[in-house]
């Protein structure tokens, strides 16, 4: 038999991968060919989906940009044996991109069923959260807190910290709530484990949930990813199953219970707060802080408030140990980040690396540097409230502070590049558009201040009294920045003012008026 | 309620009776099951969750996927955020536009609806859309309007 791995990830389904997934097979059958078709995550080798893998003796072999057309030329060369074809990699795991990376997170994307836990178990599943249940809570908590991780959606705050006030906090009732509302343009991790990997998710949120006391588990989703909420909740039956997940955990006295919830459309509501209003049926308006979620958070309840990739991060941490985590990274950034590459980039996609890696090495020696073959002008990473820098950011390396001490953040680490085409003028005020547009209207600096925001803008790009445009500009980016409830108005001034300082010709202003 | 009388939809919305933090969910059934949200649904949903209709309508009102008519055959997506606008997403918006189609109107001609969406999740292979949920990724006109023949056919 051979085994033929054609992704079911979104991103190669929107390149084609389940009509060559099913071509695949007719042929197969037809011709009477012992074929498995295994429909895998993807190995975040994104420009080349669908990239189809044929298990072979030496290893998986892949082939690039399989199209339906090319299924009987491939099956002429001979490729259920690894014959060669123009669009043949050679071993997949050979291939410079993904080899060169440090895949812990990620380890199992792309490689396994994402829908099989027998396939789970035997790459290393399983094992943080039985070596999470023959611990004491407070040993789970000490663990993630020695490992260094901080939270991946992007404010960066040391998860066992979180925990630790979680599980120190009485109450009849604790949650553990996932954020899975992976809105920032440019970012894709979430969406690729948990529709590549699931499991690691769940067996993340059941640690979580162990550590701190907590019985109930809520996986907000947004809307736009209708595989993978439907991959999550297929993967949550069989959890159920087999005893993973419902009144004891692995035959222990854990209890965790386990829901997908959808969002509905709404950017804000990835803000934790708002977040927690959605899962409670409200308007996603966000909250004042404090007090915290921690102390009272869904329901008035203490809660977890995580997003997937930390959550993602833990069973390998409980597995593998704190130190061995830690060991990655610098500074006070540990462990490894998922970077996306995304926009106008040659090779985008998953590139999971410990922190410390240079933006420039990121964009040009792992992407290749634009798609359009054109200069790199900017690149905005973290998504629309992460700053745009520009190639004299190229040796900061990856990092939460030594980003924020270049103007940048790292956010959920997406990076989006730009060729020099793009007007930064038009991207500040799109900036500022898109809060007029998401905002949930709480408060008066966001609310108002956007709207305000884009008119300014276009009064400064029409060349109107530019001085005081200018100056009215800044004024309204402080009180934004300092006025707002939440990160939604507290920094869209980010891209903004970024883009204006570093090209304030795109904006038409004259020498002198700043 | 087209095919729906109010009692099935009561029927769907059982596990929600008395539940006021059911709402969103309430609202995200009616949809799946009639494609948009009646006014009328609004009372049920108001009444078997317990809530006044004031509050359930500020939250169908809150969420941009909520309807208040049918929809078209396709609904087609386009995203318009900023990964997909270092991707051209401009140009293909355009191309849409001479079509007559005004995705950030959300213009309905043909059995085909068009809107713009804030990120798909497909950033690397820009532009993105989605037609009736199904990715398509480097979209172009040509690549759109094969995804909605088959589904308008």
């Amino acid at each position: 038999m051979t085994k033929v791995f054609v992704p079911m990830d979104s991103a190669a389904l929107s390149m084609g991968a389940n009509e060559v997934a099913a071509s695949i097979s007719q042929h197969a059958v037809k011709n009477g060919l012992d074929v498995t078709v295994i429909r895998n995550g993807s190995r975040g080798m994104l420009w080349l989906e669908p990239l189809v893998e044929v298990e072979t003796e030496a290893g998986r072999i892949g082939y690039a940009n399989v199209s339906v057309d090319q299924i009987p030329e491939l099956m002429a060369a001979g490729w259920l044996t690894g014959g060669s074809h123009d669009s043949c990699l050679g071993l997949v795991e050979e291939q410079d991109f993904f080899k060169n990376q440090t895949r812990i997170t990620f380890a199992r994307v792309g490689v396994t069923d994402p829908l099989s836990i027998a396939d789970y178990e035997s790459h290393g599943g399983l094992k943080g959260l039985r070596t999470a249940i023959a611990m004491a809570p407070e040993k789970i908590v000490a663990e993630v807190t020695d490992s260094g991780l901080r939270g991946r959606g992007g404010a960066g705050f040391p998860a066992g910290i979180k925990w630790n006030t979680v599980l120190n906090t009485e109450s009849d009732q604790k949650y553990v709530c996932c954020n899975a509302d992976e809105g920032d343009s440019g970012t894709f991790a979430d969406r690729m484990l948990m529709e590549g990997d699931p499991f690691t998710l769940i067996e993340g949120m059941i640690i979580a949930g162990i550590a701190v006391g907590a019985t109930e588990g809520l996986i907000y989703v947004r809307s736009e990813y209708p595989h993978a909420i439907d991959v999550l909740n297929q993967a949550i039956a069989i959890a159920n199953e087999n005893k993973l997940l419902g009144t004891s955990v692995l035959g222990s006295k854990f209890k965790f219970n386990l829901e997908v919830r959808v969002g509905a459309g709404s950017y804000v509501c990835g803000e934790e707060t708002a977040m927690l209003e959605s899962l409670e049926g409200k308007r996603g308006m966000v909250r004042a802080k404090p007090p915290i979620p921690a102390l009272v958070g869904l329901f008035g309840k203490p809660t977890v408030i995580n997003n997937v990739m930390t959550l993602a991060a833990v069973p390998m941490i409980l597995a593998d140990g704190a130190s061995s985590y830690q060991s990655f990274g610098m500074d006070r950034s540990r462990g490894t980040q998922v970077f996306q590459l995304a926009g106008n980039i040659l090779r985008g996609g998953i590139v999971e690396l410990p922190f410390g890696i240079t933006l420039g090495e990121l964009v040009n020696t792992v992407g290749g540097g634009t798609r359009s073959g054109r200069p790199v002008k900017t690149v905005q990473i973290g998504g629309p409230l992460g700053a745009y820098l520009g190639v004299e950011s190229w040796d900061v390396p990856m990092g939460y502070e030594s980003l924020a001490q270049a103007g940048g953040m790292l956010g959920h680490g997406g990076i989006v590049v730009f060729d020099d085409t793009v007007n930064m003028a038009k991207q500040a005020r799109f900036a500022m558009e898109f809060c007029a547009e998401e905002s949930c209207g709480k408060c008066t600096p966001c609310r108002i201040g956007s709207t305000r925001g884009v008119e300014v803008i276009d009064r400064i790009v029409a060349g109107e009294e530019q001085s005081k445009n200018l100056e009215l500009l800044e004024d309204l980016c402080e009180v934004m920045t300092d006025g707002s409830l939440c990160a939604m108005g507290g920094l869209t001034p980010l891209p903004v003012r970024s883009a204006l300082k570093l090209f304030p010709a795109d904006f038409g202003i004259k020498s002198g008026a700043k | 309620m087209s095919n729906y009388s109010e009692e099935s939809i009561l029927n769907y919305l059982g596990p929600y009776k008395g539940d006021a933090s059911a709402v969103l969910r309430s609202l995200q059934v009616v949809q799946e099951l009639l494609g948009y949200v009646p006014d009328s649904a609004l009372d049920l949903i108001a009444k078997n969750c317990n809530v006044s209709r004031a509050e359930v309508y500020g939250v169908f009102t809150f969420y941009s996927d909520f309807r208040s008519t049918a929809p078209a055959k396709a609904v087609v997506k386009v995203c318009v955020a900023e990964a997909c606008q270092a991707s051209g997403c401009a140009s293909l918006i355009s191309e849409l536009h001479d079509k007559g189609y005004d995705i950030h109107k959300g213009t309905v001609k043909a059995d085909i609806q068009m809107e713009q969406t804030f990120c798909l999740g497909n950033c690397a292979l820009g532009p993105a859309a989605m037609v009736n949920g199904a990715p398509i990724g480097r979209a172009t006109c040509e690549k759109i309007f094969a995804a909605t023949k088959a589904v308008t056919a």
